[in-house]
């Protein structure tokens, strides 16, 4: 067939199309996927966060870095711990790369909120000036890395701890942490302590201590994001998060309100773009299809008369058509399928997920675009006359 | 099937109406005896194609007659119901090109008629087979059309114009892109097939290399057919 070259290479084409919806669709599986796991490797229960906001995640949340102690002596709480977030550009010396920096209260491991395993290294042992860091960040054991002002020595890895962006984590010290997220530049503390010296409610004569205090205030910081809370087992989560939400006065999520959180808001406007650059390239494919079984037929007049002509049935003729539409379909799936594992998914600097249940849905799209791009060829095909079939 | 070749008596066909109407085929006459082969020769705008799309049953004449084998299919106005099965059961094709379908192997793309017309696959492929080895292209009975010679796609395609065994067969201009030892090969086929399978051929050419092997040429003009005695020189 002369036309083979054109429709292996229309296949192939379509292939990567295809590769490229399937990796979009495992980039949507990958961000779901990474919000869930950043909640699992939390070990929390509970988050409790500042009143009214949907927590770290989604939005900035500020808690009094000592609510835990009063949450922890609660009935049914087995342990709470402080967290705090913060998504800055961490420096090396050969650069830098986005990562979550996420303060943790000192203790032991299975402290909520410290990275549940290592691949690599140990855990935090010291209160200042050692990380732990996810693998996907690219440092490795003994790397030096600056956070603000401060350097931190790298003395484990993790794999997939992500925030649900997909940037790596990086775990410090939680009173490192805190610094990170409050400090400013030697300039500004000046600025701050000339405008507060000015101040003549802060610098009065008659109490001398008062412009220190206040100044030494404004030099700490004492809030951290939100609180994380582990349930003693045999208690409900919901119960005990009713009960700090009343006695506390706080917003207190559980570990599926937190998951709606993260997958229905926080990723919910990358989904609909997801789903968007789907539509569009279901839309482009569709074309493509229809495109080239349409000038393959339109080449084939001749011999769909020939066929007509010696008495082939209508349906067979549209059977024929279908079947080197669905034939590009296959080639494309078979391609799409083979770049999107092993070409598409390794390389893209984001988690992608390529789950079976989205192959199989995704062949059945193929298959669905490629019958229904074959209407306008059989349409084609059906209206050629039999007499062309004699004569010149 | 009984074959008794085909018969055309006062055919006409009439195009448009009014001050406009061509009359395409003003009397045709024809006789083709089961296992004789005859040329239709003829200029441009004889009529030669629209003889062929009336006895293909492809148009419908204006009036005459057409019998084929025991069977009256026209006599002024369709005697058949089913054209489609008419010209797949009782009709073969070999056209100056073969149009063969690219995608399937020569074995189905021979098959397939007698498949159309419920024949089992089996039984199908093996009358197919049949055919070639009597067309010598048995080897080649695996291959994808374009895997073959042009004269080899020609003999498959005599062999899917034979392959359901019509009664008639209409060839149009096959030899014409072959060369003189191709173009009186592929008559010679169509010689020993016309008389293995009791068929009647209706040749249409305007190739000078194979017009003197016709035994009988009918001559048409202005719509109206002439017969003549041919140099006969056949292949006996």
């Amino acid at each position: 067939m002369h036309s083979w070259g054109k429709f292996v290479f229309t296949g192939m084409g379509l292939g990567l199309l295809i590769g490229i919806t399937l990796s979009m669709a495992g980039i949507y599986r990958g961000m779901v996927d990474d919000a869930k796991v950043l909640l699992d490797n939390s070990g929390a229960d509970l988050w409790v966060v500042q009143k009214d906001t949907l927590g770290p995640y989604a939005e900035s949340s500020s808690l009094y870095d000592d609510i835990w102690r009063g949450i922890r002596g609660m009935p049914g709480v087995e342990r709470a711990a402080n967290i705090t977030y913060l998504t800055m550009q961490v420096g090396k010396q050969d650069g830098d790369v986005r990562a979550m920096v996420t303060g943790v209260t000192p203790g032991e491991p299975g402290t909520p909120g410290w990275p549940p395993y290592l691949v690599a290294g140990r855990q935090i042992t010291r209160s200042h000036y050692e990380a732990v860091a996810d693998i996907a960040s690219g440092f490795k054991l003994g790397d030096r890395i600056q956070i603000r002002r401060n350097h931190y020595t790298i003395v484990g890895l993790t794999r997939r701890m992500v925030s649900s962006n997909g940037d790596p984590m990086v775990f410090i010290p939680l009173k490192d942490a805190q610094e990170a997220q409050f400090l400013k530049d030697n300039d500004a503390i000046r600025e701050q302590r000339r405008r507060t010296a000015e101040n003549p409610a802060f610098n009065r004569p008659g109490v001398p201590g008062l412009l220190d205090a206040v100044i030494a205030s404004q030099s700490t910081n004492p809030y951290v994001n939100a609180v994380l809370v582990r349930v003693e087992p045999g208690h409900a989560p919901e119960e005990i998060a009713e009960s700090i939400r009343r006695w506390k006065r706080l917003t207190v999520y559980t570990r599926s309100q937190m998951e709606e959180i993260l997958v229905g808001k926080l990723i919910a406007t990358s989904a609909r773009q997801i789903f968007m650059f789907l539509v569009i390239l279901s839309i482009v494919s569709s074309a493509i299809v229809a495109f080239i079984i349409y000038t393959l037929t339109l080449g084939k007049i001749r011999e769909i008369a020939v066929l007509k002509l010696i008495g082939t049935k209508n349906r067979t003729i549209v059977g024929l058509i279908m079947q080197q539409s669905i034939a590009l379909g296959l080639i494309g799936f078979v391609v799409g399928k083979i770049s999107a594992t092993l070409l598409m998914a390794p390389i893209f600097p984001k988690y992608v997920l390529l789950q079976p249940l989205d192959s199989v849905m995704g062949f059945i799209a193929v298959v669905m675009i490629c019958v229904l791009s074959s209407i306008i060829a059989i349409r084609a095909a059906l209206r050629v006359d039999p007499a062309e079939a004699i004569g010149g | 099937m009984t074959a008794k070749g085909i018969r055309i008596q006062g055919l006409k066909k009439r195009y448009g109406s009014g001050d406009t109407a061509v009359d395409a085929l003003k009397t045709v006459d024809m006789h083709v005896a089961p296992g004789e082969v005859v040329g239709l020769i003829g200029p441009s705008g004889s009529g030669k194609t629209t003889l062929l799309k009336c006895l293909g049953a492809v148009i419908e004449p204006t009036a005459g007659k057409m019998i084929l084998g025991d069977d009256v299919i026209y006599d002024d106005g369709w005697k058949v119901k089913d054209l489609r099965a008419l010209r797949r059961d009782r009709i073969g094709f070999v056209f100056q090109a073969p149009y063969l379908i690219p995608f399937l192997d020569v074995t189905d793309n021979v098959a397939l008629l007698p498949m159309l017309a419920g024949m089992p696959n089996a039984e199908a492929r093996k009358r197919a087979i049949g055919l070639f080895r009597a067309l010598d292209v048995e080897h080649r009975a695996k291959a994808m059309p374009s895997q073959l010679s042009g004269g080899e796609q020609q003999r498959v395609a005599i062999a899917r114009g034979l392959v359901n065994r019509p009664p008639v067969i209409l060839a149009d201009e096959p030899t014409a892109p072959l060369d003189s030892e191709r173009a009186l090969a592929v008559i010679r086929i169509l010689n020993d097939m016309a008389k293995k399978f009791e068929t009647a051929i209706i040749v249409v050419t305007h190739d000078e290399k194979i017009i003197p092997t016709f035994k009988r040429i009918y001559h048409i003009r202005d719509g109206v057919t002439y017969e003549e005695e041919g140099e006969g020189r056949g292949f006996e």
